[in-house]
């Protein structure tokens, strides 16, 4: 129990879990964007690694780190007009498309990469983004380091929750991306573009999942890694469900798993010599999976996902 | 001018294939980009890449032996694939595979080679089955998707064989590297040629394409899984068990991903490593769409993603060009043959403004 305690206990606790779900809420965001508007993106885990590489170079090339992180979600927002393209004009199936835009972007990536430093041992470093400690509210007890003592680009994911939670339910734009998901023949009836609004929401969406990857290279760590992303794309396609559609549960729940993991983290230092490392890297990836499973039934999919649409087209 | 869609009732073989190979074309052509941008000569590369693959017995042989485990990792896809089933698992399955193999073949059971090797086998077919079965209950039970469930399970399962290596199956006399146990002479696969690595593995993999072929085209289960494919609540009117036709089809993807695994430790390695695979489960999703989800289509889909991954290589070496070139070729056809599914699904008409009009 002193373990848990001083786990919970500590600031250093609190403020790695929000550094662990910042990449997590910029990828539930970008993918609930994409899921809302009838379109399931499963290019985000490649996505992810272009806006970690995209972002990286970059700034490596001298771009400034704003630059890094414009150059990223532009990255994104490429391979989601190619995804738009395939899945929202030609109708074709979004499961294999968005398997080849992953396998695409991750390949591009690590090419590009390669290209640009062809035999390095170790891989060259930036300075990334330095936490920001606002005076007072950062000595705050456990919440202080946590909320007021990050990087620029968490506060930037927390503001985007509150932008896409705002625009999807008190904004005309917002009520027809959310209906083009449900209902695309009740919106082309209105005079809408169904298409328009799809290919939109698809390449803003993956700008978005794009940030998630640059937030890995350009704050996280400062360096680009094969393998880094590892599976955190596959995680936020799963939290999307969990969070049912909702900005506001996405937030929570990209929290809660890097809550979770920032827990698992401390957990192997304490008891590591009992129980072997790799249990606990399992754990983030069974959680998902526990998480998928719970709330399948109940969950309220987008009733146009998957379903191209064609205009003109008659049920 | 303007376009109209109508759709084909039945595509014709012949143009299904001509799809599949203006796909894997264009996907070459495509690269001569990034080859340039690299600073390389794209018809220099394209040269050696060909010469890798198959300038020499030994270069087809390597090619040979990089097709075997995608032979079988392109059928799991492929048969899952044809029933509506996401199998993105495959991966996984090919690890679990390779784990069962090593359990069973490591010296648990002492057999002489002809009992030994289809027990290694059937535990590698049985491990990658329920490896598929499990996220298809969910599925079932849960309503959970099995993309990502699959998707996920990949790492738990890479993890839990890192997990096994180094602990109760770590190989002792290894000097520390983390390997497991080798597989007994008596479950390991034969070489087809002496001196060359291809083995008997390759044979499985073309074994199981014709009989997949022959379930497919003359079986029960083989209509089952193209009624539930293509209609599930259509299939359930006409009294298909959907439910239970889905397991199987889980069961056999699983299971063939499963053998991929066993062929690559009891043919190419003899002992088990977290490297044994460089991503063959997900090329496999790759070869079954370049082969149209067909079995037979999918040994040549096998052999072209191969030769490009170890002619790829061998280019590397000469010219300082990555080899990440491959899979750049590989993520390419994908989406190029998808592409093309567009014109095997649609018959595109085009006509000039005034036939329009007319038909106004």
């Amino acid at each position: 129990m002193d373990v848990l305690f001083d786990i919970f206990g500590s600031a250093n606790f609190w403020a790695a879990a929000v550094r662990i779900a910042t990449p997590l809420i910029f990828g539930v965001l970008g993918a609930l964007l994409c899921e809302r508007a009838g379109v399931l993106n499963l290019g985000i885990e490649g996505i992810f690694v272009a806006g970690a590489m995209a972002g990286w170079i970059a700034v490596w090339l001298g771009a400034g780190l704003w630059g890094g992180v414009l150059v990223a979600a532009l990255a994104g927002a490429v391979f989601g007009l190619l995804h738009a393209m395939l899945t929202v004009i030609l109708g074709l199936s979004q499961h294999v498309s968005g398997i080849g835009i992953t396998l695409l972007a991750t390949s591009l990536s690590y090419f590009t990469y390669r290209t640009a430093l062809p035999s390095v041992t170790s891989p060259p470093r930036i300075t990334p983004f330095q936490p920001i400690a606002i005076p007072g509210l950062s000595d705050l007890p456990l919440i202080g380091p946590a909320l007021f003592a990050q990087t620029p680009l968490t506060w930037l994911a927390f503001a985007l929750v509150a932008v896409i939670a705002l625009l999807l339910y008190r904004t005309p734009l917002g009520l027809a991306i959310r209906a083009v998901g449900d209902n695309p023949a009740a919106v082309e009836a209105q005079g809408l573009s169904v298409q328009g609004l799809r290919i939109g929401a698809v390449v803003a969406g993956s700008a978005l999942m794009a940030l998630g990857g640059a937030f890995l290279t350009l704050s996280a760590f400062d360096a680009f890694f094969f393998g880094m992303v590892n599976g955190r794309g596959w995680i936020c396609i799963a939290l999307v469900v969990f969070a049912s559609w909702q900005p506001g549960k996405a937030l929570l729940g990209a929290l809660l798993f890097g809550a979770f993991d920032a827990f698992q983290i401390r957990l192997q230092a304490e008891i590591g010599q009992v129980v072997p490392g790799q249990v606990f890297l399992m754990l983030p990836y069974l959680l998902s999976i526990l998480a998928l499973v719970l709330v399948a039934r109940r969950a309220d999919y987008p009733r146009a996902l998957l379903q191209p649409w064609f205009k003109g087209q008659r049920h | 001018m303007s376009f109209r869609l109508e759709p084909r009732a039945d595509a014709s073989l012949a143009l299904k294939l001509t799809v599949s190979l203006a796909a894997g074309l264009a996907a070459l052509l495509l690269v001569a980009l990034p080859v340039l941008l690299a600073g390389g000569n794209p018809l220099n590369a394209y040269a050696l890449i060909i010469q890798g693959a198959f300038g020499s017995m030994f270069a087809f042989s390597e090619t040979l032996n990089r097709a075997t485990p995608l032979i079988l990792t392109g059928l799991a896809a492929a048969v899952a694939f044809r029933a509506r089933l996401w199998n993105i698992g495959a991966e996984g399955q090919l690890y679990i595979g390779a784990l069962a193999a090593i359990m069973v073949g490591s010296g648990l059971l002492a057999m002489p080679p002809a009992l030994l090797i289809p027990t290694v086998m059937i535990a590698g077919f049985l491990a990658g089955g329920m490896m598929m079965v499990i996220p298809a209950i969910l599925k079932q039970r849960f309503g959970a998707d099995e993309v990502v469930i699959t998707l996920l399970l990949n790492f738990v399962v890479i993890l839990l064989v890192q997990m096994l290596i180094e602990g109760p199956l770590k190989d002792p006399l290894s000097m520390g590297w983390p390997q497991s146990v080798p597989l007994l002479a008596e479950a390991r696969f034969d070489k087809l040629v002496p001196r060359l690595r291809m083995h008997w593995g390759l044979v499985v993999g073309l074994v199981a394409a014709v009989l997949l072929w022959l379930m497919v085209r003359k079986t029960v289960l083989g209509f089952e899984i193209k009624a539930v494919g293509e209609n599930h609540a259509a299939a359930r009117f006409a009294g298909i068990p959907v439910n239970a036709t889905m397991l199987k089809v889980a069961l056999l993807s699983g299971g063939l991903a499963g053998l991929a695994g066993v062929g690559e430790v009891a043919g190419v390695k003899g002992y088990l490593s977290s490297d044994l695979s460089p991503g063959f489960g997900y090329t496999g999703i790759v070869v079954a769409m370049l082969a149209g989800l067909s079995p037979i289509g999918t040994v040549f889909a096998a052999l072209f993603v191969a030769a490009v991954f170890v002619g790829a290589d061998s280019m590397s070496r000469a010219t300082g060009i990555s080899n990440y070139l491959a899979d750049l070729v590989v993520a390419l056809s994908l989406l190029c043959v998808l592409v093309g599914s567009f014109f095997v699904r649609f018959r595109v008409h085009h006509e000039p403004d005034a036939a329009l009009a007319r038909r106004r």
